[in-house]
């Protein structure tokens, strides 16, 4: 196993970010030179991801069971996103997510667990299968998508981590870095970043509740959550947080974003639901896309997004109070 | 019929720029029946909603913006616009609820009743602007203006609730971002800061006068 305690090192011994972002690249163009023309485009990777593609590529990926829905396009699944923290408009992702920096990445474990440490994403992941997984994603602003990830269930990846009984909660956060996503450094922004979501223990647990490091049989878009987001189909999109940099494991139920921007609208469970309405607008339909001009393909939202299979974690639970 | 005056021509000219992002959409309308996804992106629908609603809420604001305009830059013609332009926000706004229904096809009547009508949201809001709206577009005529005499003025005093409720109803449909609301409430702001400040010099005037 690759994950270690990280030693007590004074944080004056740590090298600044810049100091390691620029020899990574060194590294990496002076392996590029030395691989030569037989096997150029080796290791010469596109900023754009984490994981080098061929990380995936060399990587056997179980097949997903396709649902009996149409699938979204590519284009559409890539083009039109929510993802604030590089504006608020649906294209807003696909410009702009480009500007953030994903290679490298790592990810900070802490909280109620054994084996806390800061990890790199590529050592964090080995070991771990990967697998295909079409979901229906419904957005809280009732519009919905059929997606196939690639990723793994959340449980393998927080496992290694040895929770300890006091875990309760896990909390996740997203990278916080204005100076590479506008949406941070906007003035007309109320939300208090970065973003931050939650499970409760048991539906992180859950084997439908993945992490994603692809789609379409490529590895994540940035406007899509690079280089690691989660994929909690049975739950409003809000709750599938992306661009992960913090995974913390807590006895207390976490604040999620948007509950503490609009408490009234968005709960800390976000199921979905036809039956309780945003305060807004109704939640019985949604759009599925793609829409045409003259029908917005409208069809009955179902109790959690149509995955029944977990329905047992809430038994005894008020929906209606705990939305 | 080819206007002759020099008002005739600026009339003509202001009635193209008003029509102008109606022609647009109708261009990418043409383009994505031609091809869907090419116009519109994957919700087209919800882009046009969307656009209308801002285009009206832009014009409206430009009619409430003549007055001003004219009284700031002396320039009494400007009232000639008015009716024009207040038909053209009306315009928008009357095709931004007709998109706001198409977008709600498949959606029960009840559903659509209830968000419309019955839950205190946005869409209430809007639609209460719309509502307001009505009476002024219906006599906004010479013929009106004439039967109507100085209840006329009274009545069109609504445009300002009017305008108000269209405010709100895009300031509660906002979430995470607020610079729309901001710069739309900030015109508002002004539009209806020149006419207190007007009303208070014509009275201040008034009272001067009687002193005299």
């Amino acid at each position: 196993m690759l994950i270690k305690r990280p030693p007590d090192i004074r944080s004056s011994e740590i090298t600044p970010e810049s100091v390691y972002r620029s020899r990574r690249r060194f590294m990496r163009e002076s392996l590029t030179v030395a691989a030569g023309a037989g096997t150029a485009g080796l290791v010469g990777t596109p900023t754009a991801v984490a994981l080098p593609a061929e990380w995936l590529t060399a990587r056997e990926v179980k097949a997903g069971v396709p649902l009996d829905e149409e699938m979204t396009s590519e284009r559409d699944a890539t083009g039109y996103n929510n993802f604030y923290e590089f504006g608020t408009d649906k294209e807003d992702p696909a410009k702009y997510a480009h500007e953030m920096t994903v290679d490298p990445w790592t990810v900070e474990v802490t909280g109620e667990v054994e084996k806390p440490g800061k990890f790199g994403l590529e050592d964090m992941l080995s070991g771990i299968d990967l697998e295909e997984r079409i979901y229906r994603l419904r957005c809280v602003e009732a519009w919905s998508m059929v997606i196939p990830w690639i990723g793994f269930p959340v449980k393998k990846l927080i496992g290694k981590f040895q929770p300890t009984s006091d875990a309760k909660y896990v909390e996740f956060r997203t990278l916080h870095r204005p100076s590479e996503m506008r949406g941070q450094r906007s003035f007309f922004s109320n939300i208090d970043w970065p973003y931050v979501e939650g499970l409760r223990m048991d539906e992180a647990n859950h084997p439908l509740a993945i992490f994603a490091v692809g789609m379409y049989g490529k590895l994540l878009p940035n406007q899509n959550g690079a280089p690691i987001r989660l994929v909690v189909p049975w739950k409003y999109g809000f709750k599938s947080i992306k661009s992960i940099v913090e995974i913390r494991l807590t006895k207390r139920q976490p604040k999620n974003t948007w509950n503490v921007l609009q408490p009234s609208e968005y709960g800390f469970f976000a199921n979905v639901n036809p039956n309780v309405d945003h305060p807004r607008w109704s939640q019985a339909s949604e759009r599925r896309f793609p829409t045409t001009l003259f029908n917005p393909n409208r069809i009955a939202t179902r109790m959690f997004n149509g995955y029944d299979e977990v329905a047992s974690l809430y038994k005894g639970l008020d929906l209606g109070r705990y939305y | 019929m080819v206007p002759k005056t020099r008002l005739g021509i600026a009339k003509v000219v202001v009635f193209c720029l008003l029509a102008l992002p109606l022609v647009l959409l109708g261009v990418d309308v043409w383009r994505e029946v031609q091809l869907p996804g090419s116009a519109f992106g994957p919700d087209p629908t919800e882009e046009v909603l969307h656009y209308l609603g801002q285009w009206g809420l832009r014009i409206l604001l430009l009619t409430l913006a003549v007055s001003p305009a004219s009284r700031l830059l002396r320039k009494p013609r400007f009232v000639r616009f008015r009716r024009m332009m207040g038909l053209w926000a009306f315009s928008y706004i009357v095709l931004h609820f007709a998109a706001y229904l198409l977008s709600n096809a498949g959606n029960s009547f009840e559903v659509i009743l209830a968000s419309t009508i019955h839950k205190v949201s946005f869409a209430v809001v809007g639609f209460y602007a719309l509502l307001m709206l009505v009476p002024l577009a219906v006599t906004s005529t010479r013929g009106w203006q004439r039967r109507l005499g100085p209840g006329w003025r009274k009545l069109h005093r609504l445009v300002y609730p009017a305008a108000l409720a269209a405010w709100i109803h895009l300031l509660w449909l906002s979430k995470g971002d607020f610079m729309d609301p901001l710069i739309y409430g900030l015109v508002l702001v002004l539009l209806f800061g020149e006419r207190i400040v007007f009303r208070i010099r014509k009275e201040r005037r008034a009272t001067a006068a009687n002193a005299v």
